[in-house]
């Protein structure tokens, strides 16, 4: 146990590294969706009056969309690196090390949670700056970066599974506009009982994404909602384990070592 | 019987993808410090017998034991007992080349002081000192090829395998790998499991050399032995005057037999009646004139033509 901790401890190490040391994996994570976040929530503040609307801040309203947007580029990261690794041989040269797959995919998630949890943190500091109220007070506050952090594990083992199935960095970048669809049909901008259109309604109701960005909407909005939380964080780990049993399944068929 | 008192043994080793036959059963056994060389063209099978034997990729049939372990059923054994620099050099380009030691020693268990001390002495070995904390994508194709070795050598295994280590290196830094595989092997008593394309560098560097092709083993010995099977050496020569040629045929008629020369020149085996001096000596005394005189000795492309009917370079051409 004490050997693989530490495994997954130096491949974490390399990753993180590798991460910041790419000022252009990291900088749009930060950046667009901060951008995003205002742009929007100035130009939909109208929703707000509409009959139901649970708040009068869109940006408190609007606010999860960041962390879900930050969780897609996660997935991209931790997808676009491995595929690297795969294409450059350097799998093959941790293939030979004692290294167990469990710690190699482990580690390789580093540096997209790492970011991840920078991104949280800088989402969160962002909208409090700008006058967002945490319902849920510091202890919401510290499970919105919780959740953010796991989100961006989720996705980033996601990002792993697309990468050991396709071996190419642009089979994981071809992904992300149908990630990125799932957080258009969502409840990221409106609340799912206010869609008027009832396919976009029945969709948003299917997406598990919706449960993920409502968890942290009623953090900020509501205070402690069981429900909403227990719905969400199901979500969350539904999507870390699917997507790692499928990126272990596809690991041991990509290194077939004996 | 320690790992490093072991070589490898290689029996019937098939590789089939899907419909392909890649290895073809090769059967071969290399003892404890030799340098064995593995020649063949593009597509010809070494690199899917190196994965094999680096446990890499299962055979489809066979079996092999490398430093004492078996490559199917001891895996994790074989993987502690060998370094491996595969045809791609492997590298993160956003590390250095002491991180990249880091990571792999302390992947292997190797800590405090003692990896400390690997690392400075692999990367003087291989020349990286100076640049040991730079980020590896800003050396040259030598560096990394220098890294690779030097990572395949931090754990100290007791069989190396390189796949076409010098290929796309310059010639200062491929004699420097060279000097580097010959020195392991002589004085450290390193397996050296080395597949090349390269003739100069089977015939310099390998002890013993297998030819490979279409994923069958079609010669296998010394170098030396390997090109005396085929034939002594020729002596071609191209007259001053092309009316003096039949002149030269008859006087070079006595050193051996004749054989294909090109247009204007005539050309014999030697079969032991004496060598390129005394060629230059009867050619003086019947004072016939040589515009150019060749000494061609046989190499391994011609073993590899001998044993295949192609040559070696342009084989994978052929097959294209």
């Amino acid at each position: 146990m004490i050997e693989i901790a530490n495994h997954v401890a130096l491949i974490s190490r390399r990753s993180l590294v590798r991460t910041a040391r790419q000022p252009g994996t990291w900088i749009p994570p930060l950046t667009f969706p901060l951008i995003l976040m205002a742009v929007n929530s100035n130009g939909l503040r109208a929703a707000t009056h509409l009959p139901g609307f649970p708040t009068r801040s869109f940006l408190a309203f609007f606010m999860p969309f960041a962390f879900m947007q930050g969780a897609l580029f996660a997935s991209g990261i931790a997808g676009t690196d491995l595929a690297r690794d795969i294409d450059t041989g350097f799998l093959n040269r941790l293939a030979l090390t004692p290294v167990r797959g469990g710690a190699l995919l482990v580690g390789q998630i580093g540096g997209a949670v790492g970011l991840g949890a920078v991104q949280a943190v800088l989402y969160l500091a962002a909208a409090l700056a700008a006058g967002v109220h945490i319902d849920a007070g510091p202890a919401g506050a510290a499970l919105i970066l919780l959740f953010a952090i796991g989100t961006a594990a989720g996705f980033g083992s996601l990002g792993l599974w697309l990468a050991l199935r396709t071996g190419s960095g642009e089979g994981v970048q071809s992904m992300f506009p149908l990630l990125f669809f799932l957080l258009l049909i969502s409840s990221m901008n409106l609340p799912r009982n206010l869609i008027e259109v009832t396919w976009f309604r029945d969709l948003a109701t299917i997406n598990p994404v919706s449960y993920l960005i409502e968890a942290l909407r009623s953090l900020v909005i509501e205070g402690w909602n069981a429900e909403a939380l227990l719905l969400g964080f199901g979500c969350m780990l539904a999507l870390m384990a699917v997507s790692m049993v499928l990126a272990a399944r596809q690991l041991r068929l990509r290194m077939t070592r004996t | 019987m320690s790992a490093r008192a072991q070589g490898i043994v290689v029996e019937g080793l098939v590789r089939q993808f899907k419909g392909v036959l890649a290895v073809d059963g090769i059967d071969l056994t290399i003892e404890p410090g030799q340098i064995y060389g593995f020649l063949g063209p593009n597509g010809a099978g070494k690199s899917t017998t190196v994965h094999m034997l680096t446990t890499l990729l299962p055979p489809s049939a066979g079996r092999a034991t490398v430093a004492g372990f078996d490559v199917v059923a001891d895996g994790p054994s074989v993987r502690a007992n060998i370094g491996a620099a595969l045809q791609e050099t492997a590298l993160d380009p956003f590390l250095s080349a002491r991180e990249h030691l880091r990571l792999q020693a302390s992947l292997h268990g190797i800590r405090g002081e003692r990896r400390l001390r690997l690392q400075d002495d692999l990367l003087q070995r291989v020349g990286l000192t100076q640049a040991a904390d730079r980020k590896v994508r800003t050396y040259s194709g030598g560096m990394k090829r220098r890294l690779d070795l030097a990572l395949a050598l931090i754990h100290g295994p007791s069989t190396l395998f390189l796949d076409e280590p010098t290929t796309g290196l310059d010639p200062q830094s491929r004699a420097a790998l060279w000097e580097e595989v010959g020195r392991l092997a002589r004085e450290e008593g390193v397996t050296v499991f080395l597949t090349t394309q390269y003739l100069e560098e089977a015939d310099v560097l390998a002890d013993r050399v297998g030819i490979i092709d279409h994923g069958r083993i079609v010669a296998e010995g010394t170098p030396a032995s390997l090109k005396a099977e085929i034939g002594r050496s020729t002596v071609e020569v191209v007259p001053e005057s092309s009316a003096e040629l039949h002149r030269l045929v008859a006087i070079l008629g006595r050193f051996g037999t004749e054989t294909a020369a090109r247009p204007g020149a005539a050309a014999v085996r030697l079969d032991g009646k004496g060598g390129l001096a005394d060629v230059v000596r009867a050619l003086d005394q019947e004072d016939l004139r040589a515009a150019a005189i060749n000494l061609h000795s046989p190499s391994l492309d011609d073993v590899f033509l001998a044993k295949t009917g192609r040559k070696l370079e342009g084989a994978a051409e052929d097959d294209a």
